[in-house]
C-alpha cells in the first residue's frame, strides 16, 4: 500500500512536473503523402526533442477543403488548433476576424526580417505583425521538359513564347503532344498565369492581379494574353479534361508528351520515377518568363490558445519551422526551396539552386510576384472568378479573347 | 388517468422527431434563408445586405450555366428513366425464365453509390482510355464519342450515367405497381378481345399513376440534389460546362468563401423544387380526395 502511494504520487508528480514545461501543439496539415508525411515526422520530432508533444491532426485530400471546413467549425467552437496550413490570402482572413495570435517576439527573436525576403513576410503579416510562419516557397513558372523526346523531333528547347510555338509544331508533326496538360480549373489558372506573366511583364502582371487595376485588366495587352493562351490548347491532347496534374507529369516522364508548364512540386513526380534532373528531364522558365518568379508558398497560421503551456509549444513550434536544419530537410523532400535566403543549399539539384538564384535576383529586381493560381496574389473571391472566366474560356473552342477580357474585368471588379 | 395518457401519448411518442425536423430542417432552411440576406464571405456574418447577394446570383455566369444545365439534365433523366424503366418492367412482366436474376441485374446498378457510377462512367467515356480508344483498337478508327472533353456535350454523359443507375429502380416501382394490378381486369379486356398493347395503355398504365407520382418525385429529387455524380464524372468541367446548382453552392460556400451567395444559391435551388413539386402535389392530392 505504502509503496503504491509513493508510486502514485511519483506519477503524479512527473504528470505535473511534464505539464509545467511542455504544452501541446495540434497541427491541422494535409501533407498525408510520402515525401510530406515523412518532412512532417521531421517537425514532430524536432518539437518532441523539446519536450513538447505533438499531436497531429493530418486532414488527407489534396487541397485541403475538408480540412477547411473543419477548421472553420473548431474555430467558431472556440477550440481551434495551434497551428493550421492556411496559405496566402487567407491568413488575411483569419486574422481579419481576430482568430490569429500574434508572433512578433518569436520573429524578432529569430529575426526573419532579416533572413526572409519582404514579399514572402507581407503575406504572413496582418496589419504588420505575424501571424503566420512561411515553410517554403515554390516556383510557379516552370516548363518541365523531356529532352529525349525533344531530340527524336529535332525541336529546341524553348525560351521564348515564339520559340514555344515553333518547337510545339515541330513536336506536334512528329506525333508527340507537344503540351501535358490537366484540364482542372487551377491547372488552366495556372498556364494563363505563366501567358500573363510574359505578355504583361511583372509591374502589369500584379496591376492586374494584385490591384485589379482596370486599365491593364481590359487592356489590349491582355486581349493579347488571352489570344495566346487560346493558341496553346492546340497542343494539347483533346483528352486533357480532368487529368489530374501528375498524370500529365507522367506523360513527359514517358515520353508521350514533351513538356509540362506546372509549379516545382511536379519535380517530385520526376525524381519518384527515378529521372535525373539535366539529363532525363529539364527545368526551365515557362517561356519568355525567364528572371521572373512567381511565388506559392506554403505557410502554417498559428491561433489563439488559452492554455500558457500550448502557448510556449506553439511558439517553439513557428522557431522551429523557420530553423535551417527543418528547412533543408523539409525542402529536399518537397521539391521547393527554403524560405531563408541564408541557406546552405549544396544538398538541394540544379532546378531548386536555379530556382533559389531566381528568387534571390527577382527579389531585388522585382520581378518576384505572387501566383493568382494558387491563391498568393488576391482573395478567393477574385481568384475563383478569374478561374471561372479562365476555365470556361479556355475550354470553348469559339472562345473570344475580346469578350472573355471584357467579362474578366467585370468580374474582378464585382467580386474585390 | 388511462384517458389522459392516451391523449397525450401520441403527442409525447412524435415530439422528438417533430422537434428534430422542426430545428434541422426547416430551422436550418430558416437559417440559410436569413444567411443569403447577409455578406457572410469566409464565416457566417450578419452585416445586412438585402438582395445583394441574389443580385450577384443573377448576374453569375457560371449559376446561369448550372441552371441551364439543371433544366436540360433534370428533363431527360427524369423522362428516359421513367420511359426506360416501364418498358423494362412491362417486359419483364411477361413471365418470362429466370425473372428474379434478371431483375437483380436491372436493379444492381442502384446498389453502387453515384461516385462509384461517376468514376466509372468517367473512364468509360474518356476518349484516351474507354470506348472509344477501344473502338479504334479493334479497327473502327472512325468512331468518336468524345461528349465528356466537350463543353457543349458533357451535360449529357451525365444523364447517361444517372439515367444507367436509376432506370433499373424505376423498374423496380413499377413492376411492383403491375403485380398489384388485379388480373381479372385484364383478363376481361382479353375476353372483350384487346390487344395486349392496347390494354398496357388503356388500362394497366392508367392504373399506375400514383407510381408515376412517385417516381417523377423520387427521380426530380434525385436529379436536383445530384452532387456525388457530378463531383466524379466531369466536376463540372470542361471549364464549367457540365456544372450543377449543387456543385455551384458547394464550391461557392465552402472552398471559395462566398457563403452568402452559396446560401443564396441554396435557397434559389429549394425554390426550384417547390415551384415543381407544390403544384404537383396539390394537383395529386386534391385529385384523390374527390
Amino acid at each position: 500500500m505504502r509503496k503504491f502511494v509513493t508510486l502514485a504520487s511519483t506519477l503524479a508528480l512527473t504528470g505535473a512536473i511534464n505539464l509545467a514545461h511542455a504544452g501541446e501543439v495540434e497541427v491541422l496539415h494535409w501533407w498525408t503523402s510520402g515525401g510530406e508525411a515523412k518532412s512532417v515526422g521531421v517537425l514532430k520530432q524536432m518539437l518532441e526533442t523539446q519536450g513538447h508533444t505533438w499531436k497531429d491532426f493530418a486532414v488527407a485530400g489534396g487541397g485541403g477543403e475538408s480540412a477547411m471546413t473543419v477548421l472553420k467549425t473548431r474555430a467558431i467552437s472556440g477550440n481551434p488548433p495551434a497551428a493550421a496550413q492556411i496559405k496566402g490570402h487567407d491568413i488575411q482572413e483569419w486574422a481579419d476576424l481576430g482568430f490569429l495570435t500574434n508572433l512578433n517576439d518569436v520573429a524578432a527573436a529569430e529575426k526573419w526580417d532579416q533572413v526572409v525576403p519582404a514579399v514572402v513576410t507581407k503575406v504572413m503579416k496582418f496589419n504588420g505583425d505575424y501571424v503566420a510562419v512561411p515553410v517554403n516557397v515554390h516556383r510557379v513558372n516552370w516548363l518541365w521538359a523531356n529532352p529525349a523526346v525533344f531530340e527524336k523531333a529535332g525541336a529546341k528547347l524553348p525560351t521564348t513564347m515564339d520559340e514555344f510555338f515553333v518547337a510545339a509544331d515541330k513536336l506536334k508533326a512528329a506525333g508527340i503532344i507537344p503540351l501535358a496538360h490537366g484540364g482542372q480549373a487551377w491547372q488552366d489558372a495556372t498556364v494563363f498565369e505563366a501567358v500573363a506573366l510574359d505578355i504583361l511583364g511583372s509591374e502589369d502582371y500584379n496591376k492586374a492581379f494584385v490591384e485589379h487595376d482596370d486599365a491593364v485588366l481590359s487592356s489590349d495587352k491582355m486581349v493579347d494574353v488571352f489570344a495566346t493562351f487560346q493558341k496553346m490548347r492546340n497542343y494539347i491532347d483533346s483528352d486533357s479534361p480532368g487529368r489530374d496534374w501528375n498524370i500529365a507529369t507522367g506523360m513527359v516522364i514517358n515520353g508521350q508528351a514533351a513538356m509540362q508548364i506546372m509549379g516545382d512540386w511536379a519535380k517530385g513526380e520526376f525524381i519518384a520515377a527515378g529521372k535525373v534532373p539535366g539529363k532525363d528531364f529539364v527545368c526551365l522558365p515557362a517561356p519568355g518568363t525567364d528572371g521572373q518568379f512567381t511565388f506559392n508558398i506554403d505557410s502554417f497560421a498559428m491561433f489563439q490558445l488559452s492554455n500558457a503551456d500550448n502557448v510556449k509549444a506553439q511558439k517553439a513550434l513557428a522557431k522551429t519551422i523557420l530553423t535551417p536544419e527543418f528547412q533543408e530537410v523539409f525542402n529536399l523532400n518537397k521539391g521547393s526551396i527554403p524560405v531563408r535566403t541564408d541557406m546552405d543549399m549544396s544538398k538541394f539539384d540544379s532546378c531548386a539552386l536555379d530556382s533559389m538564384a531566381t528568387f534571390k535576383a527577382s527579389n531585388e529586381s522585382g520581378d518576384l510576384v505572387p501566383s493568382m493560381a494558387h491563391g498568393l496574389a488576391t482573395t478567393g473571391y477574385v481568384q475563383g472568378a478569374i478561374y471561372d472566366v479562365v476555365t470556361n474560356f479556355f475550354n470553348d473552342p469559339n472562345g473570344d479573347p475580346k469578350q472573355a477580357v471584357t467579362k474578366l474585368a467585370r468580374v474582378v471588379k464585382a467580386a474585390k | 388517468m388511462f384517458n389522459i395518457l392516451q391523449k397525450w401519448l401520441p403527442k409525447i411518442i412524435l415530439s422528438p422527431s417533430i422537434f428534430l425536423v422542426t430545428v434541422c430542417i426547416y430551422g436550418y432552411v430558416a437559417w440559410t434563408g436569413y444567411l443569403s440576406l447577409t455578406h457572410s464571405r469566409f464565416l457566417p456574418n450578419f452585416k445586412w445586405a438585402g438582395l445583394l447577394q441574389y443580385q450577384k446570383l443573377m448576374e453569375n455566369d457560371r449559376w446561369l450555366t448550372s441552371c441551364i444545365n439543371l433544366l436540360v439534365f433534370g428533363v431527360l433523366f427524369i423522362v428516359i428513366s421513367i420511359v426506360l424503366g416501364t418498358l423494362l418492367a412491362i417486359l419483364l412482366d411477361q413471365n418470362i425464365r429466370q425473372e428474379g436474376a434478371i431483375r437483380t441485374i436491372y436493379l444492381y446498378p442502384m446498389a453502387l453509390s453515384f461516385i462509384v457510377t461517376g468514376t466509372a462512367w468517367k473512364w468509360i467515356l474518356n476518349p484516351g482510355l474507354g470506348l472509344e480508344k477501344m473502338m479504334h483498337d479493334w479497327g473502327w478508327s472512325s468512331f468518336k464519342f468524345d461528349w465528356i472533353v466537350s463543353n457543349e456535350m458533357s451535360v449529357y454523359t451525365l444523364v447517361i450515367a444517372a439515367v444507367w443507375q436509376s432506370s433499373g429502380f424505376v423498374m423496380a416501382m413499377f413492376l411492383a405497381g403491375l403485380r398489384g394490378i388485379d388480373s381479372s381486369i385484364v383478363k376481361a379486356a382479353q375476353i372483350d378481345g384487346a390487344s395486349m398493347p392496347t390494354i398496357y395503355w388503356k388500362i394497366i398504365l392508367p392504373c399506375l399513376r400514383p407510381v408515376f407520382f412517385s417516381a417523377v418525385i423520387i427521380t426530380s429529387h434525385i436529379a436536383i440534389k445530384s452532387f456525388d455524380l457530378v463531383t466524379a464524372l466531369t466536376s463540372g468541367g470542361p471549364g464549367y460546362s457540365s456544372d450543377l446548382p449543387a456543385l455551384f453552392m458547394y464550391t461557392h460556400a465552402f472552398t471559395r468563401g462566398q457563403m452568402g451567395l452559396g446560401a443564396a444559391s441554396a435557397m434559389m435551388m429549394l425554390a426550384g423544387v417547390l415551384a415543381i413539386l407544390v403544384p404537383y402535389l396539390y394537383s395529386e392530392l386534391r385529385n384523390r380526395e374527390q
